[in-house]
C-alpha cells in the first residue's frame, strides 16, 4: 500500500480567495469573540501592509484601515474539505478526512490506471492548481507517515516501508505530529531529532508519556495500522456561496455561479456523474428564495458547458430583491455516458455536438423550442401530428398522398381553384372521443399554381376548406 | 518563403472547384458531393447539385410551391446517412406521413420553432456548431448582412444551408452561392445565381424537376 498526501499550506484562505473576484485586494480571516477579534490568516496583500496572523482587529485598523475581512467559518471550511474529498475519490476509492485540512488517499492500487507516481502526481498538481488551493504532496507507505512528510516539505517521497525509518531519523520533534504538550517535553528533555526518541528504551518512553506517542510512533513506522474511517460521497451536491455584498443585478451573480458550476462539475467527475437538473437558489432578505431550474435533456458535466446552460436561464431571471447568497442543488445525478464519437470524423473541425447544441438553443429560446415530429396512427390529419419523440413503429401509411405541410387548422379557400386532381377520398374518424370528423377530401390544383388538399363538410360550413399544401 | 509556397494552389483546382472560371461549359463530369436529387436540375447546375457548405436561397411568392419538392430527395439521402436535419421556423406544420413518403428519416429531423431575429441566431448556431448535415430557415426578414453570416457560418460549419425568402428579394442582392426561384403560374424553377458558372437562361419546368 502506498499512500499520498495532499496538505493544502493555507485552506481557509485559499477557500476563501477562490471566490473572491480580485483576490488580489488586501484580504484578512478574522475569528474569536466579537470583543476580541484576531486575524486568523491574511493574503499577501495584506500582508504587504503589515497585517500579520494573531494581530487584533482594533490593531490591524490602527495600521491600515482599509481591507476586506471574512469571518473564519467552521462549517465552510467542512464543506471545502468534502469538496476535495469529492474530487479526490476520482483518483481513489479510499479517501480520508482523518486529518485536518489534508486529505490522504491510498494510490497503489490507483497507479495502472493514472501512470507512474511521477505524472499522477504532476496531475493532482494541475488540478488541484485549477481548483485554487495552494498544496503539498508526499507519498509514504502509510497515511501518518506521509501526512508527518507533508509537514517536512513538498513532494518527499518514501516508496519501502525499509527506508521510512532512515528517511525520518532526522526530521524534528516539532514536525512529527504529536500533541504540543508532548513535543515540549520532549523538547525538554532535550531530544531534537526522531532518532533521538528511537533510541531511547520503549518501556521507558511508555512509562514517562501518554500512550498515544507510542501508538503514533508506531503508525508513522508502520509496525501499527491507524483505522481511517473513508470518505463516501454524497448522493447530492449541494453547495452555497454567501456574498460579501448585497447584488442587484444578475450580471454580478455570474462570478460565484462560474465558481458554482465548476465545483459541480469537479464533485460529478469525482463520481463518474452527469448533471441532469439543478437548481440555482438566490437568497434575498425578505423575500422568499427565487429558484431558477436548469433541465437538461441529457446528462452533462463540462464545467464549461454547465455554466453556459446555467447562464442561459439566469439572465433572464428578475431578480425581485437584492440577493445576499447563491446556491447550487443537485440530485439527480445520472450516470455519465460520453458520447460516443466516431475515430474518423467526418467533419474534423465539428466541436459542437448535436446535444450540446440542442441545450444552447434551448437555454436561450425555452425548454420547448425544440422538438421532433412523430407520425401518430389517427386518420384525421390534425391528429395524425405529434410533437415529441418519433414513434418509429408506424401504422399502415396508405397509398393515398398527402401534403408536406399541415395547416394547424383547416382554413376557408378564398382562391379560385382550377381543377380536381383527385379525390374524394373520405376520412371519416373520431366518433368515439367526441371529435367526430367526417370529411370528403380533394387535391385541388389553385390558379396561382399551388396544389391544395381541401375538403368539404357540411358541419364546417359550405365551401372549400384547406388541410395542408402540396409544396 | 515558406509562407508563400504553402499559399500556391494549383491552377487546375481551382478550375475544378469553379473558383476561377473561364466559360467552360455548364456540365461536370465527376458527381457533386451534394446532387439536388433531380436529374434534371442537376444537370444545370455548374457543381452537378448543391453548393456544398454553402447558402442556397428558394424565393417564392407564397408557401407551398414546390419547395418541399425540390428538397425532399437531399434531406432523405442525408437523414438516411445519420446525418441531422434542422427546420427552423417553418410556414406551418409538418405532415409525418407526407415527409417519411418522401423516404425522410423523422428521428433525425429536429424543428425549431422561434419568432423574429431569432431565427437567423438559430440558425447561425446550427450552421456554425457543424452538428448538421442541412439547415432549413425560413426568416421573416433578413438583410444582406445577416445572409452573409448565414453563408459564413454554413462554411465555417461545412453544412448544407437553405434559406426559404419571398420572391420580392430577388431584385435585392445576396450573398448566397444558389439562388433559385420557384414560380407559381406557370410552375417552373428558375436560376437566378450560381457560383461557378453563369445560370442556365431556360427556366425548368415543373415537370421536369417534380
Amino acid at each position: 500500500m502506498k499512500w499520498a498526501c495532499i496538505y493544502f499550506t493555507q485552506f481557509a484562505l485559499d477557500g476563501v480567495l477562490r471566490n473572491c473576484p480580485d483576490p488580489d485586494e488586501p484580504l484578512v480571516l478574522l475569528h474569536g469573540p466579537i470583543q476580541r477579534r484576531i486575524i486568523k490568516a491574511a493574503n499577501p496583500a495584506a500582508l504587504s501592509l503589515g497585517l500579520r496572523p494573531e494581530m487584533t482587529y482594533t490593531a490591524a485598523q490602527a495600521i491600515c484601515p482599509q481591507f476586506a475581512t471574512v469571518e473564519y467559518d467552521e462549517g465552510a471550511l467542512r464543506r471545502q474539505h468534502e469538496l476535495l474529498a469529492a474530487w479526490a475519490y476520482g483518483f481513489s476509492s479510499q479517501v480520508s478526512l482523518h486529518f485536518d485540512d489534508a486529505l490522504v488517499l491510498e494510490v497503489q492500487s490507483s497507479l495502472p490506471l493514472f501512470g507512474p507516481w511521477p505524472r499522477f502526481e504532476a496531475r493532482l498538481r494541475q488540478e488541484l492548481t485549477a481548483l485554487g488551493f495552494s498544496h503539498r504532496i508526499t507519498l509514504a507507505p502509510n497515511p501518518v507517515a506521509a501526512r508527518v512528510l507533508a509537514n517536512a516539505g513538498d513532494s518527499l517521497n518514501v516508496r519501502e516501508d525499509a527506508g521510512l525509518a532512515s528517511a525520518m531519523r532526522t526530521l524534528p520533534v516539532a514536525l512529527l505530529g504529536f500533541e504540543p504538550e508532548i513535543v515540549q517535553a520532549l523538547s525538554r528533555m532535550g531530544l531534537r531529532q526522531l532518532s533521538q526518541v528511537l533510541a531511547l528504551p520503549r518501556a521507558q518512553l511508555a512509562r514517562r508519556f501518554q500512550l498515544s506517542l507510542l501508538n503514533h510512533l508506531d503508525q508513522m513506522l508502520g509496525s501499527k495500522v491507524l483505522p481511517l474511517e473513508f470518505f463516501l460521497p454524497p448522493t447530492t451536491f449541494r453547495l452555497r456561496i454567501e456574498l460579501n455584498f448585497e447584488v442587484e443585478s444578475t450580471q454580478a451573480l455570474l462570478f460565484p455561479l462560474r465558481r458554482l458550476t465548476s465545483d459541480l462539475a469537479t464533485y460529478l467527475a469525482g463520481r463518474d456523474m452527469g448533471a441532469q437538473r439543478f437548481t440555482l437558489r438566490l437568497e434575498h432578505r425578505e423575500a422568499p428564495t427565487t429558484e431558477v431550474v436548469v433541465g437538461l435533456l441529457a446528462p452533462e458535466r463540462d464545467p464549461a458547458l454547465l455554466f453556459e446552460f446555467a447562464r442561459g436561464r439566469l439572465e433572464p431571471t428578475q431578480v425581485v430583491e437584492p440577493v445576499l447568497a447563491i446556491g447550487l442543488v443537485a440530485d439527480e445525478l445520472p450516470s455519465f455516458v460520453p458520447q460516443h464519437r466516431g475515430l474518423f470524423d467526418e467533419r474534423p473541425q465539428q466541436t459542437v455536438s448535436w446535444e450540446q447544441l440542442r441545450e444552447r438553443l434551448r437555454s436561450r429560446l425555452g425548454d420547448d423550442a425544440v422538438y421532433a415530429v412523430g407520425a401518430q396512427g389517427d386518420h384525421r390529419p390534425e391528429r395524425a401530428w405529434r410533437r415529441d419523440t418519433p414513434s418509429l413503429a408506424l401504422q399502415a401509411l396508405g397509398p393515398n398522398r398527402r401534403p408536406g405541410w399541415l395547416l394547424p387548422a383547416p382554413e376557408p379557400l378564398d382562391i379560385d381553384q382550377s381543377r380536381v386532381l383527385s379525390g374524394p377520398e373520405r376520412i371519416e374518424s373520431g366518433w368515439w372521443d367526441g371529435e367526430d370528423a367526417r370529411r370528403d377530401y380533394y387535391v385541388l390544383e389553385l390558379s396561382d399554381g399551388r396544389t391544395a388538399w381541401a375538403f368539404q363538410s357540411p358541419a364546417e360550413g359550405p365551401g372549400w376548406w384547406v388541410q395542408g399544401w402540396f409544396a | 518563403m515558406d509562407n508563400a509556397a504553402t499559399n500556391v494552389v494549383a491552377l487546375d483546382s481551382l478550375l475544378d472547384s469553379r473558383r476561377v472560371w473561364r466559360g467552360q461549359s455548364p456540365h461536370v463530369d465527376d458527381a457533386s458531393t451534394q446532387p439536388t436529387g433531380h436529374s434534371a436540375l442537376d444537370g444545370q447546375l455548374p457543381l452537378g447539385g448543391w453548393p456544398d457548405a454553402a447558402l442556397t436561397e428558394i424565393l417564392s411568392a407564397r408557401p407551398g410551391l414546390g419547395e418541399l419538392t425540390l428538397v425532399w430527395p437531399t434531406l432523405a439521402r442525408l437523414t438516411a446517412a445519420g446525418e441531422r436535419v434542422v427546420l427552423i421556423a417553418p410556414p406551418y406544420l409538418l405532415y409525418p406521413h407526407a415527409w417519411l413518403q418522401a423516404g425522410v428519416d423523422l428521428g433525425r429531423l429536429s424543428v425549431i420553432h422561434v419568432q423574429g431575429k431569432d431565427v437567423l441566431w438559430a440558425a447561425e448556431q446550427c450552421l456554425r456548431s457543424g452538428s448538421c448535415g442541412a439547415v432549413l430557415c425560413w426568416p421573416s426578414k433578413a438583410d444582406d448582412r445577416a445572409l452573409r453570416r448565414l453563408q459564413v457560418a454554413a462554411e465555417t460549419g461545412q453544412t448544407l444551408a437553405f434559406a426559404f425568402r419571398h420572391q420580392r428579394e430577388a431584385v435585392n442582392a445576396s450573398p448566397a452561392a444558389l439562388r433559385l426561384v420557384l414560380d407559381g403560374s406557370p410552375q417552373q424553377l428558375r436560376v437566378l445565381k450560381c457560383r461557378g458558372g453563369n445560370p442556365p437562361v431556360a427556366a425548368l419546368a415543373h415537370r421536369v424537376w417534380h
